[in-house]
């Protein structure tokens, strides 16, 4: 296999290089060409793997060179025209048809394939070793420092046990007594203390007033659910997609634009991109367990429940829906509109739902609480800011209640009816 | 003064001797609080010790304490893939039609997630475009857990595919044989399914096709074929009347397909200015009291007989003929005065008639020709009934005759609406094969060999012309939730068509009907409206005829008039627990049917009917017997029956597919003889007492009169707004000043003059009593059904009701100075020459309660907890989760409409209505909370459209137009007597209503400054 691919780089090589002394004078840049496939190849090809098409590691050892300019540049007259390899392309893939690229000049598809026959060279053992050995180096040293303070410490304290004695030796010498001091006879603290029924009486106030405060903040939590964070049946990392990949997240959550429910997206909606991202290749956090495979495997729990076949790159038709355990939840008697808080008001996210991109496993972060609720309409200023419904409203409240912004409150926020029915 | 006139709700108050109205109006609740569970039992009678009582305290503090620890675990289910228009929390609106045989309407219909939960008016559409209270219910309907779930043969599930196959080629043999097969369907007047109809006799000549009506109209139809050359019957446009005569014809009821009460209703609000202000008026001559009598300016209650001479006697003045009728001076003179009220009025004058007499009918049509009455299109007929009783009645015979071997019945169900069910079983059972299409295993689905499940309405496809030029469309809004198929898909099938119906339908209308309009166009709006009209002529002549009808002699026994009630109408939703529990309009009574008596008659024959201590109404049980027929009902005294008379409603005593608890009545089919509504019965009172669960004396108004304000258009027009609308006065350092004056109020001001203010204003002119209004807000609301046994412990549940107050001229003394004062015109027999008895012939006034958003609240200041609080925007708040249940706002309440949770309602089994089963409760509307037990409800003017408004307003960035608040009943009603706005809108139509000088508070003296306001009603007498 290395051998093959070796060979086909090899004459590739060659055969680029007889090209580029017939047309141009210049090598082709692996680089420049990565970055032309991650801007137009990637969606669909991988380098490895087959994907939406197929994968294009040494492509240009299965076709010749001019035929791929073409094929490139306008697949679709290449399927009509009736070219064959074109053809069996196309019924391969089921008769999906390549994007046209006409603006890639073959100095760039050049380019391009010289990224996706590059082979990158196995890792070198001797920069390891040289990073092992620094860092073993740099533990000494630490060491070392901690060793010598360690010493000085040790002199010190020898040092004052030695002037200690010679100071005792010197009174001996001049006749100093050192007097013992004598031990008065008291009642113990215990007894003294039943003795003083003042302070008893304080005691069993306070103890009586802290157990009711333990009390009341128990039943106060029961019901409250802050920091929940159940195992969910697909380990879906929020720190991963709003995090590290920074997607919005009304992307994903998009009905929080338009309707009272966030709504937990379809599955179709996790599809849009991972129909193209089977493999997780980003960071690991070795110590907790999620390495790359683990994360993989979650995509391939996804694909399970989509019914989404790898090898064919279709839908099967046999789809688990996902029974995601609810973090949020609010009581049946309490109306809340999402819409109204993300769209009309400005929100973000995060201030109800805390750092959402930072989460591994999703927690509940706030209370949800009336008095949270109630909190927030008491201090957050309406947005009023290119909202024609609000225009004559706000004028005139904030006349009566003579202030320049007006919170939620005070444009009726704490009516118990615009949140219970 | 108008207003020193007697209102009364029940007889029982008419009895100057009875106390119980006294006891009732002191006690807010009529029953204790229920000391266990089911209230039977009494915590004294149990033997339960101190130290049982801690045991069992402790133990349910801990277990409490424990259960609070760890909360439920929730599971949150995305789709797989999202369907594009779907949102969760975002509701759909698409319109359909409903056409059940019995109802048809233009209807929006609201789904959530998929699901269908509220129907609502297609105001767009032309004509039906109105849902009455059995159109609104029908939602639940579809979730109804009595549905068949797939095809059965002999009560074996079966696949559709051995279904067709065994269908097809028994039909197949038939034909082959030419042995006649019968495919019975209601009047479908659907152009899509007629044509399948068609091609599939083609392909099986040896089926007939039968229209049937379970109500039939065949009297009026075969009259119209007469008259016009086409059997289909006229329609009516009642906003272009100003004189209405009605001969016993429902027009507000069901008569002739219904829906006549919008367009009715506009000419019956005074409209005009400086005292010239005009309004419609109607003369009603009928036997049962119905909604039509109720809401008419004269209602005069006749029997048919005596109908039959009026309606000659009316020929003979409008021709100025001599027809001798042996009719009373009193009602001569009545007819003389409206034939010269018909000549005056021109073409706004139309006489109906509901008399199932071809004649009757017959003369009804000359007489409009007559007056040139605009109000009656014959040009624009319809085709809603075909059926035609000799037909069907043949069919029964074929059947047991064997001249008919096969039957296929879709959406009727004969074995129980026939008068001669059993005979028609028979026949069914003789058939080498019978097909039901059906949604439910009732009596007719249970005798046939092959049952097919049929979709709901809201499942399926469909088409209907409304009248000839208006079509409209039927469209799923649900997939079907069992295995269903519709008859016409299967019907194509059998005719060896592979297309589906939905298919069919869309290249019919493109070919046959949209003249090159785009079907999504037609789809989208449910309806669409072509240029046709029928071009009949009028050729009758009956002055021969008119001969025959005044030679009628009265039978001498009693008159049983068989009618549908509103709520239940023909039985076909009888299972549908909101229309159980709907009250009568009339009578208010649920539940039930029951023989309705005249109090003079009653007299005579020994029927009473009582009321229980706790206001509960129990009546004698009565035999009806006709031919050797007999059937029992209770009865119940009805105030306006014309004496002489009884009524019946049909749609009760169904058994079969219905729940336990909905098996409530008396069947009233098998007295429908020859399809006639009026029989001669004799009727003997028969032992024991009948239960009713009647919410006529329960939330009286503690004695507080002055409720219904009512005046004539004369009055209206001559007098002073002060004269017919007074504010009440009280007396501030001796000098009068008015109830609402800022002098006057001792309550601290609200300011309430920024940001929206929500009025309701009802319009007693406007208002029916249709109930509508009532079934929408069950809907929206997710209002309970608490059954009989609970709603006759006055226990109902409905956040808005329709009081029926009856009143007699002026006062009852005043009654007996008319008496006397009449006794001129003769000593005749008939009701209306003599008052002897306010209950003879009392005015009625229907008027919608719900709670009335009082600014200045009792029942805010007595909560404990402060559940119930006021908002800015004028509605008054009650929060569910604070409530502890004290009941005392429903004690300071003066409006009586606060409602307790005695029980919980839902995912119960003692109360096994729709909240009781998974499927009834995909009805619940998602935005509003389900209560529990223990706490008090109420309206709360839809604060979840009002809020939904807002927020999309918000959304979008925009300001409110005026109309975009709604409630649920505003939006229910098709009359225009409930308008809902923004009063700080001054452009608003709310904002002018309040404004006018018809509009009045309730109780305005205890000064509540309600947000509900009324408008005066007038009477054009």
């Amino acid at each position: 296999m290395f051998k093959d691919s070796y060979l086909a780089h090899l004459s590739l090589l060659i055969l680029s290089l007889c090209f580029s002394f017939g047309v141009t004078a210049q090598e082709p840049d692996i680089q420049k060409g990565k970055s032309l496939f991650n801007a137009n190849c990637a969606a669909c090809h991988k380098l490895k793997k087959r994907a939406v098409g197929p994968a294009l590691a040494g492509v240009s050892a299965k076709y010749d060179k001019e035929w791929l300019y073409s094929w490139i540049k306008n697949s679709t007259a290449m399927v009509k025209s009736g070219d064959a390899q074109a053809v069996a392309i196309y019924e391969d893939y089921n008769g999906s048809v390549m994007t046209s690229f006409p603006q890639l000049s073959n100095e760039d598809i050049d380019n391009i394939l010289a990224y996706t026959d590059y082979t990158p060279p196995a890792p070198d053992p001797s920069t390891k070793a040289v990073a092992t050995t620094v860092e073993a180096e740099g533990s000494l040293t630490n060491d070392l420092i901690l060793a010598v303070l360690l010493l000085v410490l040790a002199a010190l304290v020898s040092m004052l046990f030695l002037v200690n004695k010679t100071l005792r030796k010197i009174a001996a010498a001049n006749g100093v007594e050192i007097a013992q001091k004598e031990k008065v006879k008291r009642i113990p603290l215990w007894k003294a203390y039943a003795q003083n029924p003042f302070l008893v009486f304080v005691t069993v106030i306070f103890l009586l007033l802290s157990s009711a405060y333990v009390g009341y903040s128990y039943l106060m939590q029961i019901g409250i659910d802050q920091g929940y964070m159940p195992i969910q049946p697909i380990h879906y990392s929020h720190k991963i997609h709003a995090g590290d990949n920074q997607i919005e997240c009304k992307y994903c959550h998009s009905s929080a634009r338009v309707s009272k429910h966030s709504g937990i997206p379809s599955l179709n909606v996790c599809m849009n991109c991972h129909m193209n991202i089977a493999e997780y290749n980003g960071e690991e956090d070795l110590e907790k367990g999620y390495t790359k495979e683990f994360y993989t495997n979650e995509i391939k729990k996804l694909y399970k429940a989509v019914g989404w076949d790898e090898e064919t790159q279709s839908y099967t038709g046999d789809t688990q829906p996902v029974k995601w355990v609810r973090i949020h939840n609010l009581p049946d008697f309490v109306y809340f509109n999402h819409a109204q808080h993300v769209s009309v008001a400005g929100i973000e996210c995060q201030k109800c739902h805390g750092p959402v991109e930072e989460m591994e496993i999703l927690y509940q972060h706030s209370s949800l609480t009336m008095g949270w609720c109630i909190n927030c309409h008491r201090e957050t200023n309406v947005n009023v800011k290119d909202n024609a419904y609000y225009t004559k409203i706000h004028e005139e409240l904030s006349k009566k209640y003579g202030v320049e912004k007006l919170t939620a409150a005070q444009m009726g926020g704490l009516e118990c009816g615009k949140c219970h029915y | 003064m108008p207003n020193q006139k007697n209102y009364w709700k029940s007889e029982v108050e008419l009895d100057k001797q009875s106390t119980l109205v006294d006891q009732l109006s002191q006690k807010e609740f009529v029953q204790k609080l229920p000391e266990d569970l089911l209230g039977e039992e009494t915590l004294a009678e149990k033997e339960t010790s101190r130290r049982d009582f801690l045991k069992y305290m402790g133990f349910s503090t801990a277990a409490a304490t424990l259960a609070a620890c760890e909360g439920p675990v929730n599971k949150s289910i995305p789709y797989v893939v999202q369907p594009e228009r779907i949102i969760p929390g975002v509701a759909n609106y698409y319109a359909t039609s409903i056409v059940d045989g019995f109802d048809v309407a233009s209807i929006l219909v609201k789904t959530r997630e998929g699901r269908p939960i509220k129907i609502e008016n297609n105001l767009d559409a032309p004509v039906h475009n109105t849902a009455n209270a059995r159109v609104q219910a029908s939602v639940l309907s579809l979730y109804d857990s009595m549905r068949i779930q797939g095809p059965t043969q002999a009560g074996v599930d079966v696949s559709w595919e051995t279904l067709e196959a065994n269908v097809g080629q028994q039909l197949a043999e038939m034909a082959a044989n030419n042995e006649k097969v019968a495919l019975v369907t209601p009047s479908l007047a659907s152009p899509t399914t007629q044509r399948i109809i068609a091609d599939f006799q083609a392909k099986f000549p040896n089926v007939t096709h039968y229209a049937y009506d379970a109500v039939s109209e065949t009297a009026a139809l075969n009259a119209f074929e007469t008259a016009y050359g086409k059997r289909a019957l006229p329609t009516y446009d009642f906003s272009k009347a100003s004189c209405i005569v009605s001969i016993g014809a429902d027009i507000l009821g069901d008569w002739q397909g219904g829906g006549h009460d919008t367009s009715y209703s506009k000419t019956r609000v005074p409209k005009g200015n400086n005292g010239k202000a005009k309004m419609s008026k109607h003369f009603q001559f009928e036997s049962n009291m119905t909604l039509s009598g109720a809401n008419a300016d004269q209602r005069i209650p006749t029997t048919a007989t005596e109908q039959q001479f009026i309606l000659g006697s009316l020929y003979g003045a409008l021709t100025n003929q001599a027809y001798p009728t042996p009719l009373s001076a009193a009602l001569n003179k009545k007819v003389n005065e409206i034939a010269a009220a018909l000549k005056a009025a021109g073409p706004g004058a139309v006489v109906v008639t509901g008399l199932a007499n071809e004649d009757a009918q017959r003369a009804v049509l000359a007489i409009n020709e007559l007056l040139g009455s605009d109000v009656i299109d014959t040009q624009h007929t319809t085709e809603l009934r075909q059926g035609d009783a000799g037909l069907i009645n043949q069919l029964t015979n074929d059947l047991n005759a064997g001249k008919v071997l096969g039957i296929m019945m879709a959406g009727v169900n004969p074995a129980y609406t026939l008068p001669n069910a059993a005979a028609f079983v028979a026949g069914l059972k003789k058939a080498k094969l019978s097909v039901t299409f059906s949604t439910k295993n009732d009596e007719t689905a249970l005798n046939s060999q092959w049952v097919a499940a049929a979709p709901h309405y809201l499942e399926s496809w469909g088409d209907v012309a409304m009248k000839t030029g208006h079509y409209a469309l039927t469209q799923p809004t649900i997939r079907p939730l069992f295995n269903t198929k519709q008859f016409q898909d299967v019907l194509l099938r059998l005719s060896g068509n592979a297309q589906p119906f939905s298919d069919v339908l869309k290249n019919y209308w493109t070919e046959n009907i949209l003249n090159g309009s785009s079907f999504s166009t037609a789809l989208h709006d449910g309806y669409y409206v072509s240029n046709q009209s029928d071009r009949l002529r009028y050729r009758d002549n009956v002055d021969a005829l008119v001969q025959r009808l005044i030679r009628a002699k009265s039978s001498g026994g009693l008159e049983l008039h068989l009618y549908t009630k509103i709520g239940i109408g023909d039985g076909q939703q009888a299972n549908n627990p909101w229309l159980q529990e709907f009250p009568d309009p009339i009578s208010r009574v649920t539940w039930d049917n029951y023989l309705t008596v005249s109090k003079s008659d009653a007299q005579a024959l020994g029927l009473k009917n009582v009321n229980q201590s706790d206001g509960a109404l129990d009546g004698s049980v009565a035999e009806i017997t006709l031919n050797g027929i007999t059937v029992k009902a209770p009865v119940l005294i009805q105030p306006g029956q014309a004496k002489g008379t009884v009524g019946l409603a049909f749609g009760y005593g169904k058994t079969a597919g219905m729940k336990s608890e909905m098996q409530v009545g008396t069947n009233a089919y098998p007295l429908y003889q020859d399809f006639n509504p009026v029989q001669t019965v004799t009727v003997t009172a028969t032992d024991g007492l009948h239960e009713f669960a009647c919410t006529q004396l329960q939330n009286t108004l503690m004695g507080r009169g002055e409720i219904v304000r009512e005046t004539t258009l004369e009055i209206f027009n001559t007098k002073d707004a002060k004269y017919w609308n007074p504010m009440t006065q009280v007396s501030r350092d001796h000098v009068e000043v008015d109830v609402t004056s800022k002098e006057a109020d001792m309550w601290q001001a609200f300011d309430r003059s920024i940001g929206h203010h929500f009025n309701l204003s009802i319009d007693l002119n406007a208002c029916t009593g249709c109930g509508a209004c009532v079934v929408a807000c069950h809907a929206e609301n997710n209002v309970p059904v608490v059954g009989k046994r609970e709603i006759r412990k006055s226990r109902d549940m409905h956040w808005l009701r329709i009081d029926r107050y009856y009143s007699s001229e002026e006062t009852f003394e005043a009654d007996l100075d008319t008496v006397d004062n009449i006794s001129g015109l003769g000593e005749s027999l008939s009701t209306f020459g003599k008052m002897e008895d306010p209950s003879a012939n009392p005015q009625v006034t229907f008027q919608p309660v719900m709670c009335q958003h009082c600014n200045h609240a009792p029942c805010e200041t007595v909560c404990p907890v402060a559940a119930s609080s006021h908002g800015r925007q004028g509605q008054n708040h009650m929060a569910y989760n604070r409530c502890v249940g004290t009941r005392y706002c429903a004690n300071n309440c003066p409006y009586k409409v606060r409602r307790f949770n005695w029980f919980l309602y839902n995912k119960n089994d003692e109360f096994d209505y729709y909240m009781n089963d998974d499927l009834g409760r995909m009805v619940l509307n998602p935005d509003v909370v389900v209560r529990s037990r223990g706490v008090m409800e109420k309206c709360s003017l839809c604060i979840q459209m009002t809020q939904k408004t807002i927020l999309d307003a918000k959304l979008e960035g925009r300001q409110i137009k005026d109309g975009e608040f709604q409630t649920a009943c505003s939006n229910a009603c098709g009359n225009g007597a409930l308008t809902f706005g923004d009063i700080n809108d001054k452009d608003s139509e709310v904002a002018h209503l309040k404004e006018d000088k018809r509009m009045y508070h309730l109780l305005e003296s205890i000064g509540t400054e309600p947000n509900v306001m009324y408008q005066v009603k007038v009477r054009n007498t």
